[in-house]
């Protein structure tokens, strides 16, 4: 019937983590129980397969590219911290961060999480190939082989600036010069 | 020491005759000596002081408790289309090559991200939170002490909940079920008479009575002049197992299930001695062609009782309306949607089978200061033409949501044991290529 534990030992390094990603208290107590939740184990991480239980997650036409992105290189697991700091990225930009040298929600850091979701080997640039594979996965069989390898073929010539037949991240954020990327890849938390 | 166990068993007799005259009684004839109206008062004026005392003292912990009445994030409301509607309208479309940009997989990745931080399905499968507090530490789970006059108010609600009320429930519960056993077997001795089904559906409520009042069950009911007729399917959300005491308390149903053995199976026997419910084995229940025969036999009868069936499959936390299963709405018999809504201010009546055993529930169920639900009664509906019965399910379904003011979800309660089904992902994908080549005929060259 008594209570717990302060909970400000809950969290390590608490202080740090809202200082480098702009959550409040409040935020992380609440994304320290989605951890706990997602984290059926009790390990105090997490493994692909934790993430592939939640089924809105698994319905999402890119959800294993997304899951992926979590995970550093070689990385099999993700703690508490590096899983705040990776949805720190989808925090809308706001005045308080422009005093910060390179904040984790700065259109340029989504950008290169975008980024990331096509380009799977990391080696900086958008293959054909690897364009393929998302335009694949988010259409599925509704769509013929040469439909899909137009849509690239266009998708590319429009991209690509210095024509060697692969996007590289410059020309992929000046593509998108004209999006709201702030709008775009960002969810609103709640006070 | 013998003067004691006088003292003591007359006592208990003093009881026993105050819970016959007071309790009973008026369950038998189904009317009210205004008792449980003076308690729900009493008990009204107490939590609203213990909330307001809650809320003077500001302390951080309180407020983020508070704050977590909604979600974390703001989901948006706009579907596929109006999201990818505002980048097309901004530029000409391309004549081959599809609508696409790489800004498209934006929608798809936010869509991830907000199911990782928080999910639709898992949300409706924890117990919905309270703002304010109802003297039950179960429901807050920061408990901190502040002040001495609300501890000690919270102390005497256990030493309430547990050695009077959960005593005097379990004994109302015992009576309840073995007068329901006793019972249905004498009516079920008569003959075939008209005046046997009558003197069934008055035992059948008498008892359920006796157990809503177990429950110290507030229960009010809305459109009566929709109650479901005999040779009817009635389909309600299900929150609890106790949903059937709720909708017993007011008219006579006939259930569906499975046989059980132990005491389930001796009320089941005996409940169907006096009027005729649809028990199936194990085995039978697997062979859905034979359960649809026996429901639809049960309900051309047309002197049987209605059939009363969940279609969710499961307990939902009583916050939204999960899939119904489209088993029920292929018999072709009239639906009487009902909708059924809790009050949690007084416990949580939700059944959370994943985390607690139906032992533990019953403990926090006999525990708890009340349960308080509104029931409304639908008109009938019937399978129009041309409709199937998933699309007539979902008919029935949003009716009962938006009575009961629940949220209206398309996510297969299922869903927090099984695995997804694909169809899911490639209504996703149909969509967006759509968005994106348009009609087939118009890129198939």
């Amino acid at each position: 019937m008594g209570s717990s534990s302060s909970r400000e030992d809950n969290i390590p390094n608490s202080r740090e983590l809202m200082l480098e990603t702009g959550f409040s208290y409040s935020h992380l107590l609440r994304l320290h129980e989605r951890f706990e939740f997602l984290d059926k184990d009790q390990r105090g991480h997490l493994r692909p397969q934790d993430f592939a239980e939640l089924k809105q997650l698994a319905v999402n036409p890119i959800g294993d590219r997304i899951i992926g992105a979590f995970f550093s290189p070689g990385q099999e697991t993700v703690d508490f911290p590096a899983f705040v700091r990776f949805l720190a990225h989808f925090r809308p930009t706001d005045i308080r961060d422009q005093t910060q040298p390179e904040p984790i929600n700065s259109s340029t850091r989504k950008l290169k999480l975008a980024f990331q979701l096509y380009d799977q080997d990391r080696d900086g640039e958008i293959s054909r190939a690897e364009l393929l594979q998302v335009l694949h996965a988010m259409m599925g069989t509704e769509v013929t082989e040469e439909q899909l390898e137009s849509i690239a073929e266009r998708a590319i010539q429009e991209a690509d600036l210095d024509r060697d037949d692969t996007i590289s991240f410059d020309e992929f954020r000046k593509s998108l010069e004209k999006v709201n990327i702030d709008q775009k890849m960002s969810i609103r938390f709640r006070r | 020491m013998e003067d004691f166990w006088a003292v003591t068993l007359s006592g208990l007799q003093m009881w026993i005759f105050l819970i016959v005259t007071f309790i009973m009684v008026p369950a038998m004839f189904g009317f009210s000596l205004g008792i449980s109206e003076a308690y729900m008062t009493v008990l009204i004026k107490t939590l609203e002081w213990a909330t307001l005392k809650m809320q003077t003292d500001k302390t951080d912990e309180r407020k983020l408790h508070e704050s977590a009445s909604n979600g974390l994030i703001q989901r948006e409301d706009g579907s596929m289309e109006k999201e990818f509607e505002e980048i097309r309208r901004s530029r000409p479309k391309p004549p081959v090559g599809g609508d696409f940009t790489l800004s498209d997989s934006f929608y798809f990745c936010r869509r991830g991200i907000e199911s990782i931080v928080e999910d639709e399905v898992t949300q409706r499968f924890s117990s919905e939170e309270l703002v304010s507090w109802n003297l039950l530490t179960r429901t807050n789970t920061d408990f901190q002490h502040i002040s001495a006059r609300l501890t000690l108010v919270h102390g005497l609600g256990v030493f309430i909940r547990y050695c009077i009320l959960a005593p005097l429930r379990i004994l109302l519960a015992a009576i309840g079920l073995s007068w329901l056993v006793i019972g249905t077997s004498a009516v079920g001795l008569l003959p075939n008479w008209r005046i046997k089904n009558w003197l069934s559906e008055w035992v059948h409520v008498m008892c359920y009575r006796i157990c809503a009042r177990g429950l110290s069950a507030t229960i009010r009911y809305h459109n009566r002049e929709n109650l479901p007729k005999k040779g009817g399917i009635c389909v309600a959300n299900h929150t609890t197992p106790f949903d059937i005491v709720i909708l017993c308390n007011d008219a006579c149903y006939a259930m569906v299930g499975q046989v059980h053995g132990g005491l389930m199976g001796v009320v089941q026997r005996a409940m169907v001695r006096s009027c005729p419910h649809v028990w199936f084995e194990r085995a039978e229940m697997k062979d859905r062609h034979l359960v649809t025969k026996r429901l639809k036999d049960h309900v051309t009868d047309k002197t049987k009782l209605p059939i009363l069936i969940f279609p969710e499959g499961t307990c939902i936390n009583n916050t939204s309306v999960m899939m119904f299963k489209k088993g029920s709405f292929e018999i072709g018999a009239t639906i009487y949607p009902v909708a059924i809504k809790y009050d949690p201010k007084f416990g949580d009546a939700f059944w959370n089978s994943s985390k607690f055993s139906l032992v533990s529930y019953l403990l926090r169920m006999i525990t708890s200061w009340a349960l308080v639900c509104n029931v409304w009664y639908l008109p009938a509906m019937h399978q129009q033409e041309g409709e199937d019965a998933v699309q007539f399910a979902n008919r029935v379904k949003s009716a009962i949501a938006h009575q009961g003011g629940l949220v209206d979800l398309q996510w297969d309660g299922g869903l927090k044991r099984a695995k997804v089904k694909d169809s899911f992902k490639e209504e996703q994908q149909k969509q967006y290529s759509y968005m994106v080549v348009g009609d087939d005929s118009s890129n198939s060259d």
